[in-house]
């Protein structure tokens, strides 16, 4: 008779290398070196925080009218409460402000319209993609249905940074995937347009775009035949991110295995079927962090708008530092600016990775 | 080879061909893999390509359904002469269905999803009708409790049964199996080949590389031996084993069956 194989049971692990503190000893005290490390730092962090508390906090001061007001000695939070709205709306009307508020709120809905189950998600994306920006624009420009007309010229502040970086965004990411697929098409003029494209957008630096966007190309139009400086310069950052996205998408494309092609090709779909179906979507998913990194670095390069008379968040709060009544107020400024951006930023990194967290299939080897 | 068997080997030869090579060449840049390649299979026949690595035997394989292009001769499917026409490839392509060493279902869809893709987007069937057909064939290959699950999730022998059923959702005329057990765990080869036996069985028009001689001595109505990128033998399978004429195919049968 035949001996019969038992497997032997399983047993939890011991009870030193898990729980709290086996996690604090394996991370923070297991060697000599990290025991000094993690003491050293905790010295840093001693010497840093309070001053930091102190002069954020305790001895901030929030309102007043100038920086005579801020006497504590602390930061002077009373510059970015006065200025907040001119922060955001740059030199929008103030009445009107309300039109960006509803354009955001309107965005906001639509978006979290997605975790309702019942709603096509189809619509809601066509929604999105091709009918709010068209309503968002006549809410910011105005001209119908009674709404006062604002200039461009008028838009600043966080709106005009959220505005460039979103459009930014969403604008050269088709267009990039387009570029990467291009690149590596077997048509040689599609190809060669493709390779000029991106390697000459990449060699030169987005300052360069954004001049000749705002002061070189009004100059090679013909008479009358300009266009709004603020679609020139959205034209410009477009193409300027859509030339490193498509660099970034081809790196996903590439590591795509050969057999996926060859297994999409034998069951007869057609070029466009096997990218948009099986490439694209494997390839863009490997490459969410590289695409995320554009964005993030995009949404930055915004401020160089700066350069070009356009008066953008950061750009809004160096022209209130030079207001006679808040100088010496720079600090507060940059401090209040680099918030806002790291919370935007930071925000747009965590969503990346809950994306890549809800597109796991469970082929990738850990 | 069963009586049944025989018999329909005997018939197949008096209908017509659906796969012909005419004087086929292929070169990869200077190296010549393709040799004057000139070899007819018939409609419902079931041939074994063997031979050693690099002889050319799933380039061949892979030139039905041009994965690979030849540079010389013809090649006729069910008719049509593959060639850069774009449109001939593609409608070829939906009537040969076909299986791979490594598999290549797609990981980001569940194994329904891979099974109803090409129904749905090339034979433009209803997705309900397309998901009937996908369970109907899972369940052919056993593996039907698996179908919302991920590639990622399934053994290699799973993957593979699922691979042949995405194949067989095509309802295709033709099914090219390149090495579909190479990749595989031993313990895993069987549940592969079994499905292959039982389509061979309902008379599928198969072409077959693979190094499995017991699935050759069962199922092939051909075995064709090739070496440096030309057919050696071909031969029934009885023959080819018995009695090889060639001392290379002699050769290789007794490195691959003495080990």
């Amino acid at each position: 008779m035949a001996i019969i194989f038992k497997p032997s049971p399983s047993l939890p692990p011991p009870v030193t290398s898990v729980g709290p503190v086996a996690w604090v000893r394996q991370n923070l005290f297991s060697s000599p070196l990290n025991i000094f490390l993690t003491l050293f730092s905790l010295y840093l962090l001693y010497l840093l925080i309070p001053p930091v508390i102190e002069w954020g906090f305790i001895n901030a001061t929030w309102e007043g009218t100038s920086k005579a007001a801020c006497t504590g000695g602390g930061a002077c939070w009373a510059f970015v409460v006065v200025y907040f709205d001119q922060f955001m709306y740059g030199l929008y009307p103030e009445a009107e402000t309300w039109r960006i508020n509803l354009a955001v709120i309107l965005l906001i809905v639509m978006v979290g319209a997605f975790a309702i189950k019942t709603i096509n998600k189809l619509y809601l994306s066509i929604a999105i993609i091709f009918a709010y920006p068209i309503v968002a624009y006549f809410l910011f420009a105005g001209g119908i249905f009674g709404l006062e007309v604002v200039e461009t010229s008028l838009w600043g502040g966080l709106f005009l940074t959220v505005l460039l970086g979103v459009i930014g965004i969403v604008a050269s990411f088709p267009l990039g995937v387009v570029l990467a697929l291009g690149r590596r098409s077997d048509m040689p003029i599609a190809k060669s347009v493709c390779v000029v494209f991106i390697e000459t957008i990449r060699a030169v630096p987005l300052i360069t775009i954004l001049f000749m966007a705002s002061v070189m190309i009004p100059l090679f139009l013909p008479e009358g035949l300009n266009f709004n400086k603020l679609l020139r310069v959205l034209i410009g950052i477009t193409l300027f991110s859509a030339a490193y996205m498509a660099e970034v998408v081809r790196g996903g494309l590439q590591a795509i295995p050969k057999g996926q092609y060859e297994a999409a090709d034998a069951m007869g779909l057609t070029y466009w079927q096997s990218m948009i179906l099986v490439i694209l979507p494997q390839a863009l998913k490997l490459v969410i962090p590289g695409i995320v990194n554009s964005f993030i670095a995009l949404f930055k390069d915004t401020t160089l708008v700066y350069i070009v008379g356009m008066f953008d968040f950061l750009g809004r709060i160096q022209a209130a530092n030079h207001d006679a009544n808040w100088l010496g107020t720079t600090v507060e400024g940059y401090a209040f600016a680099g918030f806002v951006y790291w919370a935007i930023c930071f925000g747009m990194s965590r969503y990346s990775m809950a994306l890549e967290r809800k597109l796991e299939t469970g082929h990738k080897r850990n | 080879m069963t009586d049944t068997n025989m018999a329909r080997a005997q018939l197949a030869q008096g209908e017509e061909a659906i796969i012909e090579f005419n004087d086929v060449n292929k070169w990869y840049g200077d190296f010549h893999v393709l040799k004057n390649i000139n070899f007819s299979i018939k409609k419902g026949e079931r041939i074994v390509v063997c031979g050693p690595s690099g002889s050319g035997k799933s380039t061949m394989t892979r030139c039905i359904n041009r994965l690979e292009e030849h540079q010389k001769g013809t090649i006729l499917v069910d008719g049509v002469e593959m060639n850069n026409n774009l449109k001939n490839i593609e409608a070829i392509r939906k009537d040969v269905g076909m299986v791979f060493q490594h598999f290549n279902l797609f990981p980001h869809l569940t194994i329904l999803e891979n099974l109803t893709l090409a129904p749905i987007w090339v034979r433009k069937t209803p997705k309900k009708e397309a998901e009937e057909m996908a369970m109907h064939y899972l369940e052919r290959v056993k593996i039907a409790n698996q179908a919302l699950k991920y590639p990622g999730q399934l053994s290699g022998g799973q993957q593979q049964r699922v691979a042949i059923a995405r194949g067989l959702c095509m309802q295709p005329r033709i099914m090219l199996f390149d090495e579909p057990t190479s990749a595989l765990d031993p313990e895993m080869i069987k549940e592969v080949l079994d499905v292959m036996v039982q389509l061979a069985e309902e008379g599928m028009t198969m072409v077959c590389v693979t190094h499995e001689m017991g699935f050759a001595k069962t199922v092939a109505d051909r075995v064709v031996f090739m070496d440096a990128g030309e057919i050696v033998e071909a031969n029934k399978p009885h023959e080819f084993f018995d009695n090889p004429q060639h001392d290379r195919t002699q050769m290789f049968l007794s490195q691959i069956l003495n080990h």
